[in-house]
């Protein structure tokens, strides 16, 4: 099997393989570092590769499955956005402020991943403490989208989007507050999940919106996202807010039929600010729902355009105090000063990036004496009507469809200097959010070679619907099969050696 | 709302971010472009809605009051910049 | 016109709570003796990512104490993030209580039945302790030192009303929530080691004036230390509005060695909490059933217990009061009496707290720790009441009770000390007292009626204390006849 196949192997694929023992996950984690040699130093997706920790996994699944222990994610090769706490393992956050940080735990997530088998090939690329739409907003370096280097890939999790799209992994794993998952996943082709809020637990990430964040996978198939669902959802005692439900078997809920299901297209969701190619690219899909037996149905929610206000105001107030232990006493950047205050103003001003700086004094301003009132509890109030939007809405229908983002993948230093537009690229993904509904962002078109996302929202704990909706269609088109250009770009410069 | 120098000098004061004299200016300005944005929110009748602290109505999650093993001193100082034996050290607190 | 300037005060009293583990994870909540940071996890150290999980015991004590307050308490209770920097604040936040605490509107009795006053108790709520910082001088520069495995110790807060009219009633309020938190097995008490610690707010009112400015006087843990920082702060909110000097608004601390109240540097803003509800925890319920169920099984308060012992012991109010200071010491009382029968209570009450209370001090231990049980001290009271031994006998063999642990009976054998009330044996020493004394008995059968008392006394000594005084009294009269009529005083 050529290198460029491996690469691409789906996770069913890849773990066919390696139960048949027709490959090692020795060999696919090689293939994996090699990949991510060939193509990381133009994209920077990665921003610390685990080879040898990788290898050595890759060798121990490799020993599971001689034994026959068969999991379906045993071997597979990975990538974890670098807010997971990983044991011994730096976890900067894409902040200064951590870079010298080293967990002492690993999330719940990360060890549900490496009890399956699941192999670390690095840490990815993020906006500074997740917030930021494009990946810029990292301390270290931004990432570049693989299907146009010039173009940002999205963000918070905007590196593990990219080394998914690149093949430089087989999944990785991402974070989603306001649409950190979906929207990273639309702009790179790739498929992400935001499960229901409390379905995965948030144990051991590095906290940004903690009634918001939210775990989830990034993968090239709504198939594999059902695997890796499947492996981390599930209650945790370690996590008062993870909900205590059954978890189903994803991958059998996928039965490509969405005939007779009522798929309700929001209104409020094809106004303004959607650029044409998007818009194009949705009424196609919607198409296809049609051809597919779907009854589809105009629905309205009222309250959308108010969602990314209300994100606006709880999501920083909540990361004003989750980033207030940032001091410099029993971790990360310390600068000394005068005395202990002027260290705390003096480690943060140094520690964290202007977009962190912006979010925390937006939230410190809103919770501030005189304050609360009109704007904490008002948005909060404001959640409860997002929220019965949608409750209200899948009374009616089993699942909406809307455009994850409102444009393509824009340009690197496009949206930078002006916070409210890069806050506007979540309009679509915010109010699942606020409603902590499953969301799921497929591939659905392109506009000009750059790939545009579907998203797909369920009922809370609707996991296995959405991803059924977004099976069917994936089933029935290859927008999902499509691989960038950037390998053949950069083979091009140093030969192709397959 | 705008929000002048002044509040972002004491809301700078009160989260602990040092800012120089021109980002002291570029955030007022942007804070006021994004409060102005979230001000919407005013527009909309809430009168009688209940606030949503959590999406998920999760409750009375509790653990019984038992006993787990502690860290080692030595993980709980792992990361710590400045240290005195097993004591986090920090600049003189003055009150 | 200072005249009519009269103290408002009010408490608020944070208490540890007697968990096993610590409030939001499961790090033992013993830390006393434990050597630095040996207590500490990833929550209570604060690393990224850690999550907080509720200690259901610890709500359960809160909800305790709240009704044993008389609180109205809160259907729905919930968590807040309490918002302010501190190297001893792992978070940057401390999860307390703000909008829903656990209870409310309660009242707290000081005094006895007959001359109670009531205190309002405006909210009990729970939250966390934060670590402790030291502050040393290394290689000659001042440094701050953190150790946090205090941190995360459940701690309930409540806040008395400002009722209290003064220093003494605080006082009193202090030790009457500590005794309640003691009964009710939710908070050890120790002052010494900070279980306990009260802040004051006092401010000086006009007769039918609003209060004037109001002063917190932060961190006090003795009951000494409350009444002094509150007749320090009195005197001096006097002196300077009788000279004319504005009061501010402030928060002091008090210096013990200085013996007065220290203004303590605020930063600015340093107040604004930014409270809002914690999103790590869900809220907590009460329903009624559970709230009745608690309330059900709540023990019995010291007030209770006071009226409880003087009705069914017929013991004095002074004698209730010594008694159920400390719960341990009431109970000594209760299953004492119980096997002192028929000894009285009242005689059993001037034991427990007599000799028994005597000596524990001299020995500086307490009823946990006695070598003998409380049914042995009851059998030895019986044996005093019923005359099986005379009273200085009992306070000798209690002595040896408390040296060796034997039961009374044993001691009272291997000593010897069962009172001798065999009329022939007694005969015989009274007669050799009579006939040792001629003087003595002179005076009494000249009329000097108290002269028997010398000889009773005298002849119990002869008996190595255990004559029985009534029948040396008998035979003594027996012996010797009435008095003679009483003649002049002689004189000298």
């Amino acid at each position: 099997m050529q290198r460029d196949e491996l690469n691409y192997l789906s996770i069913a694929e890849a773990s066919d393989l390696l139960s048949r023992r027709e490959i090692s996950s020795v060999e696919l984690t090689e293939a994996a570092l090699r990949r991510v040699e060939e193509c990381d130093g133009r994209l920077n997706a990665m921003l610390l590769l685990t080879s040898d920790l990788a290898l050595l996994q890759a060798r121990h699944a490799d020993e599971r499955l001689a034994r026959g222990e068969f999991t379906p994610l045993c071997g597979i090769p990975m990538g974890l956005k670098d807010i997971f706490s990983t044991r011994s393992i730096p976890t900067t956050c894409g902040s200064r402020i951590l870079e010298s940080y080293v967990p002492q735990f690993n999330a719940t997530a990360v060890d549900r991943l490496f009890d399956a088998g699941a192999v670390l090939i690095g840490k990815t690329n993020m906006d500074e403490f997740a917030m930021g739409s494009s990946t810029e907003n990292s301390a270290f370096f931004p990432t570049r989208n693989p299907w146009d280097p010039e173009r940002v890939p999205g963000g918070s999790s905007g590196g593990s989007a990219a080394a998914v799209a690149s093949g430089e992994v087989v999944f990785a794993m991402g974070t989603d507050t306001g649409g950190s998952i979906r929207q990273p996943a639309a702009l790179t082709g790739t498929v992400g999940l935001k499960p229901t809020y409390g379905r995965v637990s948030r144990y051991g990430l590095v906290a940004f919106g903690s009634s918001l964040d939210q775990p989830g996978p990034i993968t090239r198939s709504v198939r594999d996202v059902a695997v890796v669902l499947g492996a981390i959802a599930g209650r945790d005692p370690r996590d008062s807010t993870s909900i205590d439900a059954l978890v189903p078997d994803y991958v059998s809920g996928l039965t490509g039929d969405v005939r007779g299901l009522r798929l309700g297209v929001p209104n409020e969701y094809f106004a303004e600010g959607m650029s044409s190619e998007v818009r194009h690219a949705l009424e196609l899909a919607i198409g296809v729902y049609r051809d597919l037996g779907a009854a589809l149905q105009p629905v309205s929610l009222p309250m959308t355009e108010h969602g990314l206000s209300t994100y606006y105001v709880i999501s920083p107030a909540e990361a004003m105090a989750n980033l207030a232990r940032f001091d410099g006493v029993r971790y990360g950047l310390c600068e000394r000063g005068a005395d202990v205050w002027e260290m705390f103003s003096r480690t943060r001003e140094t520690g964290f990036g202007s977009e962190v700086k912006r979010r925390i004094l937006l939230g410190t301003y809103v919770l501030s004496a005189g304050y609360y009132d009109a704007y904490y509890v008002k948005a909060q109030r404001v959640r409860t009507l997002v929220r019965q939007d949608f409750e209200k809405v899948f009374e009616t229908v089993d699942a909406l469809i809307t455009p994850t983002a409102p444009t393509p993948a824009f340009r690197l230093g496009e949206k930078v200097s002006d916070p409210l537009q890069m806050y506007l690229s979540d309009v679509y993904t915010v109010p699942a959010s606020m409603a902590g509904v499953p969301a799921v962002s497929i591939p659905c078109g392109f506009a000009h070679d750059l790939p545009v996302g579907l998203q797909v929202i369920g009922p809370a704990l609707g996991e296995q619907l959405v991803l059924r909706v977004a099976h069917a269609f994936e089933q029935s088109t290859d927008y999902h099969l499509a691989r960038p250009p950037l390998r053949e770009a950069n083979t091009a410069d140093v030969g192709s050696d397959s | 709302m705008t929000i002048d120098r002044s509040i972002v000098e004491r809301i700078t004061r009160l989260a602990y971010i040092g800012l120089s004299e021109t980002e002291i200016d570029e955030m007022a300005g942007q804070l006021s472009t994004v409060l102005a944005h979230v001000s919407k929110l005013q527009q909309v009748d809430t009168d009688g809605v209940e606030p949503t602290g959590h999406a998920v109505p999760v409750r009375d999650v509790m653990r019984a009051d038992v006993v787990a093993p502690s860290w080692s001193a030595a993980e709980v100082l792992a990361n710590a910049p400045h240290r005195e034996g097993d004591l986090f050290e920090v600049q003189a607190v003055l009150d | 016109m200072t005249g009519e300037l009269v103290p408002v005060i009010g408490l608020e009293v944070h208490a540890q709570l007697l968990t096993q583990s610590k409030m939001f994870c499961g790090c033992s909540a013993a830390y006393a003796n434990a050597a630095p940071n040996t207590h500490c996890c990833d929550l209570c150290s604060g690393m990224p990512g850690a999550l907080p999980v509720i200690n259901q015991r610890a709500v359960e004590m809160t909800l305790m104490t709240a009704l044993a307050l008389h609180c109205e308490v809160a259907q729905i209770s919930k968590f807040d993030r309490k918002n302010y920097s501190y190297p001893d604040l792992p978070k940057g936040y401390q999860i307390s209580q703000y909008e829903q605490p656990i209870g409310v509107q309660g009242w707290l009795d000081l005094g006895d039945e007959m001359l109670s006053t009531r205190c309002g108790i405006i909210r009990v709520h729970l939250e966390e302790d934060t670590g402790k910082t030291s502050h040393v001088s290394l290689d000659g520069s001042d440094v701050s030192l953190v150790d946090y495995n205090r941190c995360g110790i459940p701690l309930m807060e409540i806040v008395g009303a400002p009722d209290l009219k003064s220093p003494e009633a605080a006082r009193d309020f202090f030790s009457t929530l500590r005794q309640i938190l003691m009964y009710l097995g939710v908070c050890d008490g120790n002052l010494q080691e900070g279980s306990m610690r009260a802040d004051l707010n006092v401010s000086l009112r006009k007769a039918d004036r609003e209060p004037g400015v109001k002063v917190e006087v932060k961190n006090l843990n003795s009951f000494r230390s409350v009444q002094r920082a509150l007749e320090y702060e009195i005197e001096r909110q006097r002196e300077a509005v009788s000279a004319g000097h504005p009061l501010v608004q402030e928060t002091r601390g008090w210096s013990e060695a200085r013996d007065a109240t220290i203004a303590q540097r605020t930063k600015e803003y340093a107040d604004d909490y930014r409270y809002f509800p914690e999103p790590d925890l869900p809220l907590i319920t009460f329903s009624a059933d559970r709230v009745a169920e608690i309330r059900q099984s709540l023990p019995e308060m010291p007030a209770e217990k006071r009226s409880r012992l003087r009705r069914e012991y017929g013991i004095t109010a002074e004698a209730a009061h010594v008694l159920t200071a400390d719960l341990a010491l009431s109970d000594f009382f209760e299953a004492a009496a119980l096997a002192a029968s028929p000894a009285t209570g009242m005689e059993v009450a001037n034991w427990s707290h007599g000799d028994l209370l005597r000596l524990l001090h001299e020995s500086q231990s307490e009823i946990a720790s006695l070598p003998f049980s409380a049914a042995d001290f009851g059998r030895l009271i019986a044996l005093v009441s019923g005359a099986r031994i005379s009273n200085a006998a009992g306070k000798q063999v209690l002595e040896a009770m408390f040296e060796t642990g034997e039961g009374p009976e044993t001691i009272v054998e291997r000593l010897n000390l069962s009172q001798m009330d065999d009329n022939e044996a007694l005969t015989e020493i009274v007669k050799t007292v009579i006939s040792e004394n001629p003087g003595v008995v002179t005076d009494y059968r000249r009329g000097k009626a108290a002269a028997l008392n010398v000889l009773l006394g005298k002849t119990i000594k002869a008996s190595g204390g255990r004559a029985n005084p009534s029948v040396v009294r008998s035979i003594l009269e027996n012996e010797l006849g009435l008095p003679g009529p009483p003649s002049e005083s002689p004189a000298g």
